[in-house]
């Protein structure tokens, strides 16, 4: 009898979900998690963001060269990519948390209104990052 | 299920929870009251440079107001990377350890620094 009883497949791993297509809010879910480690990786570079833009004119010059001159063998434009993730991690982080405070506050997690959340949360997080990476590189 | 209770009792797992999912969004709504703050600062008064951008944070309510931010971004990321490690790293309790060790010792790190910046100024 046990071998005409399918093998089960054991816990589900995160690989196997890349399997599945994900509805918007799981998208959105799963991307709240990774912005929030790409966060926390990029974190020591936040740091010294804030160090050298406020410590003194000196440093500050240097804050601002890095996304001119670069740093080290890294190109201005790649510094400014970084920082245009960081951005992005932000704003993603930020409204999908927001979604969640909703959520906690009116209880509004029905599959309809689950799904025009997250995607209010996308187009105001896309926008945005769009909006603030514009005037990163300068295009206004 | 597994078994955590007794001797097997884990100190790698998240042991009630209610106390850091609370934390987690009350540190979440302090840190989004601190970003208002500072963006209103910031995008009105004029063009950004040095001088205004370092007066800022040279007031004292500021640097109060930015150290909360620092501890609630500790305690906030602490949660968010326990939860992580919880969820993928389940099979070794001292892999999970170490990246917990490691996350703290990040996270101190980077609040201490950032607290060095605030208090140099």
């Amino acid at each position: 009898m046990a071998d005409t009883i399918k093998q089960r497949p054991g816990p589900m791993r995160l690989i196997d979900a890349t399997q599945y297509r994900l509805p918007v809010a799981a998208q959105l879910s799963i991307l709240h998690r990774a912005s929030g480690i790409v966060m926390f990786l990029l974190l020591p570079f936040i740091v010294w963001m804030f160090d050298t833009s406020v410590s003194s004119e000196v440093s500050y010059d240097t804050f601002t060269s890095v996304f001119t001159a670069g740093w080290g063998f890294l190109p201005g434009w790649c510094v400014k990519l970084v920082v245009l993730a960081l951005i992005w991690s932000y704003l993603h982080h930020f409204c999908a948390g927001v979604r969640h405070l909703w959520m906690d506050a009116t209880h509004s997690v029905s599959k309809q209104q689950g799904r025009s959340s997250a995607i209010v949360s996308f187009a105001l997080s896309l926008t945005l990052t769009v909006a603030l990476g514009a005037k990163l590189f300068g295009l206004y | 299920m597994s078994i955590n209770y007794g001797s097997k009792r884990i100190v790698t797992g998240a042991h009630y929870g209610l106390r850091d999912w609370l934390a987690q969004r009350i540190t979440a709504v302090l840190m989004a009251l601190f970003t208002i703050a500072l963006l209103a600062q910031v995008l009105f008064g004029g063009p950004l440079g040095y001088d205004r951008w370092s007066a800022i944070f040279s007031s004292q309510w500021m640097k109060t107001l930015t150290f909360v931010l620092i501890v609630s971004l500790a305690w906030h990321a602490w949660v968010g990377m326990r939860d992580i490690f919880m969820d993928y790293v389940t099979r070794s309790l001292g892999l999970r350890l170490a990246l917990q060790v490691f996350t703290l010792v990040w996270l101190v790190g980077c609040a201490g620094w950032a607290v060095q910046v605030l208090w140099r100024l």
